[in-house]
């Protein structure tokens, strides 16, 4: 059998493909953090929740609506965007002129809030969604078995990184919100309603969150503490990778996914934090991070 | 005029016998200690806690004519965060004895406080051995199931049924650690084989990669060494790399009715487990399971039974000893016989440890439910002697 450093290769290339669909999940999340960051200016503690609302909206859509997996995966990041804009709208935006720590603390405690709620009407054991029936099943694909939906996993968010992406870099929306980021005063000059546009780019972020919270759902037991336990992670994703930069989120979120499957494999009580010692480094040899534009 | 002074000499006397049977601050206070926050907020967390109330209510309120108070805090899992506020609750808060203690490292780390202060705990939530053996204390008692029991109940009827060869799967910490030495030694000693382990952190969210390996290893069974949410996911995404699928089975070591509840009948279904009370087992046991219902809006496991079993024990033996001081208490609470719905004829060793029969449990499958948490059938029930390890060999310097 061949060797890679030790391990059988079989082996080595399941943890491969693990560590790809596990940096599916921190590629996505940390998307829209690195959107908010980058456009808002606001560090967004409250996307942990804004994914675990993501999972809820699909289980309770599925509860009491009977609306099921496809259909879940759209309304979820919509009905979670809408709740995005409203706290943006209503709460968020009067922060703004302030130092961004505020911005930090305010989402901070609307996560706690929001986790606390579920924790205490669904418990911390979370419940159960099940695998849509199309995708359920998997298959051998020699080195090992891979559930189709994971499959799915990695294809969608391969999809949804990219078409971000080209949203903000390639599209005229695009540009006037990145215009509005450079100097908003200017923007506003040629008619263009920059707060309504920051709105649209928190919802935006607060959606990406949701669709992977929806995406995660059939993973992972749907549980209150799913999103605190993922968020720091990803923080670290988008602070390796840049901070605000898009690409640098979405690469970095795959990069550190398969970083860390491999830690599983060779040593997997480090697992936890090889993520935060690669961090650690990467602050040291770039502190903008891999793909950030010094200041 | 002589019978009214015979009458107040009477009540002097009586109230003298009173005062010389009386609480040492006016008031009995035990604190509920346990993770109300996270992973293992659902296996004991604050449903716990109403189980206190529910048992000093039910003894009356009162002990020795003085009010009985319950207190609760949240440890958050972490073992420093716990011994703080025992050492305030012992210290400034009149609090006589600390109980539930869910999590091993956090367990030890507060009898290690109990012990130094010269104060009663009984622990409910925790499973380590090493509380009534290395670490035992003359007033530390541990009340509810422990790794031995489970090593012995679920480890035990899968090695019976034909699982020789097995994986394990590890919580990186004290409990982690003892539940798998002890299920692994039970395998050895029924000639099976360990053919590999692997350790998570504590609240891992994805298994895949553990199980891949577990996989790969081609053991027949996988056993589990983690709880609460964890062995939930560890479960639900075996089933979707089609590990039972394969063949190969899961030993769920530390899996309770909270948790069959979280991950629903579908994915749980067939899984053997050990606990030491099940509410749907007779009418003494589904009474007190009502009753907990209606105030919590779930089925009570065995941490919560026993908590109540352990809090109704600590007054009865406060009852008994005539007051609340340590040493008497203590005492009392090692001489008296356990017999409630929780623990029938159960008995308490010199280390500490309460023995008393286990169920060896299997969930049910979805269409065998007949109703609401209708979730398991009673396979065997192991008797305690079996179950929990012999003092004599724990050892715990108390016996000798």
């Amino acid at each position: 059998m061949t060797m890679i450093f030790g391990i059988p290769l079989q082996a080595f290339l399941g943890q491969l493909l693990i560590g790809l669909i596990n940096g599916s999940f921190y590629a996505l999340l940390s998307l829209g953090l690195a959107v908010i960051f980058g456009l808002l200016r606001v560090i967004n503690f409250a996307h942990g929740a804004q994914y675990m609302l993501g999972a809820f909206a699909a289980m309770l859509m599925l509860d009491y609506l009977g609306i099921n997996y496809w259909f879940a995966l759209i309304l979820g990041p919509i009905v979670v965007g809408l709740f995005g804009a409203v706290i943006e709208r209503t709460m968020l935006s009067r922060l703004y002129k302030l130092d961004p720590l505020y911005g930090l603390l305010f989402t901070f405690g609307l996560a706690l809030t929001i986790e606390g709620t579920f924790r205490y009407l669904y418990g911390s054991s979370g419940q159960p969604y099940a695998v849509p029936p199309q995708l359920a099943g998997g298959t051998n694909l020699g080195f090992m078995f891979l559930p189709i939906y994971r499959g799915w996993v990695v294809v969608v968010s391969l999809i949804a990184c990219i078409g971000t992406w080209l949203l903000i870099e390639k599209t005229k929306l695009g540009s006037y919100l990145r215009a509005a980021t450079e100097n908003a005063t200017l923007v506003q000059v040629f008619g263009v309603n920059v707060p309504l546009l920051l709105t649209l780019t928190y919802a935006i972020g607060a959606g990406l969150a949701a669709f992977a919270g929806v995406l995660a759902a059939p993973v992972y037991q749907v549980s209150p503490l799913m999103g605190s336990n993922i968020i720091i992670v990803v923080f670290a994703v988008v602070v390796v990778g840049g901070m605000g930069s898009i690409m640098g989120a979405i690469v970095t979120g795959y990069m550190l996914g398969i970083a860390e499957g491999l830690t599983k494999v060779f040593y997997p009580e480090a697992s936890s934090i090889v993520i935060f010692v690669i961090m650690a480094i990467v602050l040291l040899i770039r502190p903008a991070g891999l793909f950030g534009r010094d200041a | 005029m002589r019978k009214t002074i015979l009458a107040s000499l009477m009540a002097l006397l009586a109230s003298g016998t009173a005062f010389a049977q009386s609480a040492s601050d006016g008031k009995v206070k035990i604190g509920i200690l346990n993770d109300q926050s996270g992973v293992y907020a659902d296996f004991g967390g604050k449903s716990s806690v109403e189980a206190a109330k529910m048992a000093v209510e039910d003894f009356g309120g009162k002990v020795l004519g003085v009010p009985v108070e319950i207190v609760d805090a949240d440890h958050q899992n972490k073992p420093d965060v716990a011994s703080n506020i025992a050492r305030q609750w012992y210290d400034t808060q009149q609090v006589d004895a600390i109980m539930e203690l869910t999590t091993s490292s956090v367990a030890l780390a507060v009898q290690a406080v109990a012990k130094e202060k010269k104060k009663i705990d009984i622990v409910t939530g925790a499973a380590t051995t090493d509380l009534t053996g290395k670490a035992c204390s003359p007033y530390g008692f541990h009340w509810a199931y422990d790794t031995h029991a489970l090593a012995v109940g679920t480890g035990g009827a899968l090695v019976k049924q034909g699982g020789d060869t097995w994986f394990f799967l590890t919580a990186d910490y004290a409990f982690g650690y003892s539940l798998e030495q002890q299920t692994g030694d039970f395998v050895k000693a029924n000639n099976g084989k360990i053919v590999g382990s692997v350790r998570h952190p504590l609240s891992s969210q994805d298994f895949s990669s553990f199980l891949l390996q577990a996989q790969s290893s081609g053991a027949k069974v996988i056993g589990l060494a983690n709880a609460g949410l964890d062995t939930a996911n560890a479960i639900k995404q075996a089933a979707e790399f089609g590990i039972t699928a394969g063949g190969q089975r899961l030993a769920a070591l530390l899996f309770t009715l909270a948790e069959v509840h979280g991950l629903g009948l579908q994915a749980a279904q067939g899984l053997t487990l050990t606990e030491g009370y099940y509410w749907n087992l007779d009418d003494k046991s589904r009474d007190f399971a009502k009753k907990f219902f209606a105030r919590t809006k779930k089925m009570p496991n065995m941490i919560h039974t026993g908590t109540y079993s352990a809090v109704m024990q600590y007054l009865k033996a406060i009852q008994k000893a005539g007051t609340d001081e340590t040493e008497a208490v203590a005492k009392a609470l090692h001489e008296m016989p356990v017999d409630d719905f929780f623990a029938r004829g159960g008995t308490v060793a010199k280390n500490g440890r309460m023995i008393h029969d286990m169920y060896l449990l299997q969930v049910k499958k979805p269409a065998e439910s007949k109703e609401p948490w209708d979730y398991f059938n009673v396979l065997a029930t192991i008797p305690g002697k079996d179950a929990y390890m012999d003092p004599a060999k724990s050892g715990c310097d108390l016996v000798k």
